[in-house]
């Protein structure tokens, strides 16, 4: 398990990374590594050079203002997991956060990385897709913004094209009337998730939901909006009853993969459940976390 | 005798060195001018190999050599098997290289010798090796049927049959009222030390070849090595270093062990291979798949009458050192610790595509106990008795001891239960986990809403296996004692353990910490036979006893004669000696050390220690879960594990391994499992398919160590303390889940029980 041989550059400017994934076809950025090592190591992926990203001081700042939120690519999850303002700022951050690998990982691994991995059950994406994130991507004729929802492409593919970087996560300011919760089932503490659920609330001073997102992930090669279930929630005072009704909603139609650690019937099965658990977790309706 | 060190929790004293980075493992050896091997592996579940093109990685950058069968067909290259040589067996032996055909995903083809690591592995993507596929033999029933035979000269796959019984089974079912009977399947899995194997091989200046890396059994494997590339055992040694975890794997005598030692004498200078995570799920034992159909003969009062079973085990595509362990020691321990005399069972090891089956942990009593417990439960539910009645009124009492269990494994003498108390070991889980309340709590509707249930499992197990075990205890020349043994060491604290039993022997005359043991390497001493089967402590450490007390009969005597006292006057006390009843100290060890040179004795005493028989180890588990129904996931939130040991030497390790075996065991039924396709294929070769315990899965365990039934085998009292936590995870956390689910109608007959594979056992509920 030796990666097969590359060259490697740690280059001190975005400028500098993108001049040398221009002149290197096939190079790869390197960022945590937690991704990417492994896959070296066991000969998957055999880049020509390695453009390291970790000597870029710009891509690991954090800036909170009141448009939003906006984390540099290179931001470990440790911090985004440790730091109460950025998890205030995006609470659906915060409450993500635990399920994510373990300490050694956290401290190493990037959520840019994670993003431009593109793993399906991969907590940042699905989110990212939850918050209306904006990913700026950088490339040899200058940046564009992508929204999430156009960002994941499939398993491991991403909007970003040959030669660009993920430069900055952006999420649009919180509104105090926002109302987040997240659940996820894996096989053990720290583990991928086979499926898992990521949705936010947003309730009128009548309790009446205003606005709704449910994300799906690991239940098909992206994390997936479910608008007919966010659809039903809108306009309604949530209840127990409501959150069922627009649970099997949320998993209705999906075709979930199917791989050692859950069959597509699992995830199909258990999909519903999360997305109701993640809810009832966001109103506060503990009861509706029960089975019926 | 004076007992000052047996029985308490002393430290172990290994762990400063493993925790602060000291310990010297095998990939930390790092001889000057080492050449680095890899190995070329079969990607085929079966093929015919039809040819290892060398001249395809020569010249590449740092290549040194590479080594194909042809190589070594002149060479008496099978490996032997070490245990449990069933009939037939003989047929089906692998050697270190495949030379016409391929049977299993990973089976060495070709050794590829480099001056790095890195140069190694990229000539191996390079080297071309020409494969004919063939249809591969995956289940039980293919390899039955043998329409593809691995090895066509044989003309089957049944590596053996056998029936073995005990009194009249035909009987005993003609007088039942309630048959229980089931198919069941416990899954392949394998250990996962943190540390892989490896090895070192060199043939150094002085003409030794030293293979460093080496453990378990490196006697056996000096010999096994000595005859397959013909040199005299003595022009070798294999050295044993520290060791990361081996829980029966590791150390058993593998192709590498042949390999790497040709390598270095056929380049001439040190060879080093360290398996990957890859290699070491492709290659190293598997163990545990096994299918059975088990039927247990009831009496309506719940008394076992008699049993009937087959036993089929997947031994994967060779008969590897441990022969037929697995498949004759889960039938033998079916029949549990259970009054029960009327016994039939059919055996057979079939080969298939996979990788070869040997020892892990518990080897079969996992299986077996998983089978018979699951049955024992549904006989209850039929018989309307609570599980742990039925069970009270069949365990084994104490006066049952002797209890024969017959002759039920072919190449081994009738055995019997030498001692236990199999009622207190139970009785010590239910009163611990409150079963008596918890029964009733379990079936309440739970705020989580979760389903809640309580199992139970009874186990006996056997450990100390001879045929004997020799120590050298020497007086050391600062008064200090050096105990050398023919045991092994993987990490379960034997310098601790063993210097506690040393040290009593003694009369606590030399604390522990006086103490240096040397133990492992193949040359230290004859008549050294190993670490497995629990024996180390049980065989190993009364051979230590023996030898210590003879040294100290003989220092006693030296001195008596010097002082002109008489030996029962004379006490060993803190290094010293002295007069009975005086805090008087009359020499210094040391001194007497030098006393005994001049009386012409040498300062030493080597003692071989031969068992009448195996000792047997009972307990009993009961574990509490929670089953979330809509996901399928278990949370265990108590687990209790039962042992009586005999004599628990040091309670503080028995401890550990206890806990440690029991999160082994648990795991196993949620996450470990070898996964192969149609084709033979692994589908969980490395860490992120196939998954272990980690530290945060199962925190809620808790060990009970008994010592109602010292062992009257050997002068310890000890019995096997490392397995008991392991061998009935399986059937109490089976039954536990089953308990919770029986509303639901639900049935546990098959392991492993992951989420998605209990979730498809739970119906689902209409949507609403
Ligand atoms: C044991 C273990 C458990 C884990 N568990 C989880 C888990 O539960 N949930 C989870 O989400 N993740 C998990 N991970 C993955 C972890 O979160 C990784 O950190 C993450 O997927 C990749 O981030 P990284 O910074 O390490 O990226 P790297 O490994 O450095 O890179 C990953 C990929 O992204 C590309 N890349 C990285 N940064 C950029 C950039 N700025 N622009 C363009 N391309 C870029 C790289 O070229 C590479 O292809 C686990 C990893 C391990 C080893």
């Amino acid at each position: 398990m030796k990666a097969p041989p590359f060259a490697y550059a740690a280059p001190a400017s975005i400028e500098g990374a993108l001049a040398l994934l221009a002149a290197h076809e096939d190079a790869k950025v390197l960022a945590g590594g937690q991704s990417l090592m492994p896959a070296l190591n066991l000969r998957l992926a055999a880049p020509s050079v390695l453009v390291d990203i970790n000597a870029i001081p710009e891509l690991s700042e954090v800036s909170i203002t009141p448009a939003g939120l906006r984390l540099g690519a290179l931001v470990r999850h440790s911090r985004i997991g440790t730091n109460s303002a950025i998890a205030g700022a995006v609470p659906l951050l915060g409450l993500a956060y635990p399920h994510i690998a373990h300490g050694p990982v956290r401290t190493r691994g990037t959520i840019g990385g994670s993003l431009a991995h593109a793993d399906p059950s991969a907590e940042w994406p699905a989110v990212c897709l939850a918050s209306d994130a904006v990913m700026e991507v950088r490339g040899p004729g200058g940046g564009r913004d992508v929204p999430a929802e156009e960002f994941s492409l499939g398993i491991f593919t991403t909007a970003i094209e040959p030669g660009e970087l993920l430069v900055a996560i952006r999420f649009p300011a919180w509104p105090a009337s926002r109302r987040a919760g997240f659940a996820e089932v894996a096989r053990r503490d720290g583990d991928f998730a086979m499926v898992g659920a990521a949705v936010t609330v947003d309730l009128g001073a009548d309790g009446t939901c205003t606005d709704a997102r449910i994300v799906l992930f690991g239940a098909s090669s992206r994390p997936v909006r479910r608008r007919e279930a966010e659809a039903r929630l809108r306009g309604q005072v949530p209840g127990a009853a409501l959150l069922r009704e627009a649970a099997s909603l949320a998993a209705q139609g999906i075709d979930p993969p199917s791989d050692l650690h859950a069959s597509a019937e699992y995830r199909r099965r258990v999909a519903p459940v999360m997305v109701r658990r993640a809810l009832a977790d966001a109103l506060s309706l503990p009861e509706a976390r029960l089975a019926s | 005798m004076n007992a000052p060190f047996v029985g308490q929790p002393v430290p172990r004293a290994e762990d400063v060195r493993f925790l602060t980075g000291r310990a010297r493992y095998v990939d930390d050896i790092r001889p000057e001018g080492a050449l680095h091997a890899v190995i070329a592996r079969s990607p085929y579940g079966h093929a015919r190999l039809l040819g290892v093109n060398k001249a395809s990685i020569e010249g590449l950058p740092g290549i040194v050599g590479v080594i194909a069968a042809d190589d070594i067909a002149h060479l008496p290259a099978e490996i032997p098997i070490r245990l449990a040589p069933l009939e037939g067996f003989q047929r089906f032996l692998q050697r270190p290289l495949a030379s016409d055909r391929v049977r299993f995903v990973g089976e060495a083809v070709a050794l590829i010798v480099a001056t790095s690591r890195h140069a190694a592995e990229d000539a191996l993507e390079q080297l071309e090796v020409e494969y004919e596929p063939l249809p591969a033999v995956v289940t039980y029933d293919a390899a039955r049927e043998g329409a593809e035979l691995l090895f066509p000269e044989a003309g089957t796959n049944v590596a053996t049959r056998y029936s073995a019984s005990m009194g009249d089974a035909d009987a005993a079912f003609a007088r039942a009222d309630l048959v229980i009977e089931r198919h069941m399947t416990a899954h392949r899995h394998t250990a996962l030390p943190l540390e892989t194997r490896g090895l070192i091989a060199h043939e150094e200046a002085d003409g030794i070849l030293r293979c460093w890396g080496a453990t378990k059994v490196t006697q056996w494997n000096r010999r096994a090595l000595a005859v397959m590339l013909g040199r005299p055992e003595h022009s070798m040694d294999l050295i044993e270093v520290d060791v990361g975890g081996g829980f029966g794997a590791k150390g058993e005598f593998y192709p590498e062990d042949f390999l790497i030692p040709f390598a270095a004498l056929r380049f001439g200078a040190p060879v080093k291979w360290i398996e990957d995570r890859r290699e070491h799920l492709l290659t190293t034992n598997h163990s545990r798949e096994m299918e059975a159909t088990v039927a247990i003969a009831f009496a309506r009062d719940g008394t076992m009458l008699g049993m009937r079973a087959k036993v089929s085990a997947d031994m994967g595509a060779y008969v590897r050192t441990n022969g037929g362990v697995v498949p004759a020691k889960a039938a033998q321990f079916l029949p549990g610790p259970y009054r029960m005399k009327d016994v039939a069972l059919d055996v057979e090891a079939l080969l298939t595509n996979k990788t070869p089956v040997g020892t892990l942990r518990g080897p079969g009593r996992y299986e077996a106990h998983f089978f018979r417990e699951r049955l024992i439960d549904l006989a209850a539910e039929e018989l309307g008795l609570d599980p742990a009645e039925i069970r009270r009124r069949n365990l084994l009492r104490p006066e049952d001891m002797p209890w024969s269990i017959g002759h039920l494994v072919p190449y081994e003498p009738p055995s019997a239960v030498d001692s236990s108390d199999v009622p207190a070991a139970f009785d010590a889980v239910t009163d611990a986990i409150g079963y008596e309340e918890l029964r009733w709590e379990v079936r309440k509707p739970q705020p989580d809403g979760r389903l809640h249930g309580i199992g139970l499992a009874c186990f006996v197990e056997s450990s100390g296996a001879g045929p004997s075990e020799t120590a050298r205890v020497e007086l050391r020349e600062d008064g200090g004692l050096r105990v050398i043994s023919g045991v092994s060491t993987q990490g379960q604290g034997h310098q601790t353990v063993l210097s506690q039993i040393a040290a009593d022997a003694f009369d606590g005359g030399v604390p522990p910490s006086e103490i240096e043991l040397l133990n492992g390497t193949a040359s230290l001493i004859e008549g050294g036979f190993g670490t497995y089967h629990s024996r180390a402590v049980v065989v190993g450490g009364s051979a230590i006893h023996l030898a210590a007390r003879s040294l100290r009969a003989k220092l006693l005597r030296v001195a008596a004669a010097r002082l002109q006292l008489r030996a029962e006057d004379l006490v060993l006390a803190e290094g010293h000696l002295r007069r009975e009843g005086s805090v008087q100290k009359l020499a210094a060890l040391a001194e007497v050390r030098g006393w005994m040179r001049e009386a012409g004795e040498t300062p030493d005493a080597t003692e071989t220690f031969k068992p009448d028989g195996r000792t047997y180890t009972c307990g009993a588990h009961a574990a509490h879960v929670a089953v979330d129904t809509e996901t399928g996931q278990v949370e265990v939130l108590r687990y209790i594990a039962s042992e009586d040991v005999g004599r628990a030497i040091n309670p503080l390790m028995v401890h550990g391994q206890a806990i440690g075996a029991a999160v082994q065991g648990i795991g196993a039924v949620f996450l470990d499992e070898l996964v192969y396709d149609e084709n033979g294929q692994l589908l969980t070769g490395s860490l992120a398919d196939y998954l272990v315990a980690t530290s945060s899965c199962f925190p809620n365990i808790e060990s009970i160590t008994l010592e109602n039934s010292p062992s009257t085998l050997n002068p310890l009292g000890a019995k096997g303390a490392g397995e008991g936590g392991v061998v009935a995870c399986a059937a109490a956390i089976a039954n536990a889940i089953a308990d919770a689910l029986r509303p639901l109608g639900v049935e546990i007959n098959h392991l492993p029980l992951g989420p998605d594979r209990l979730l498809r056992l739970i119906p689902e509920k209409p949507a609403p």
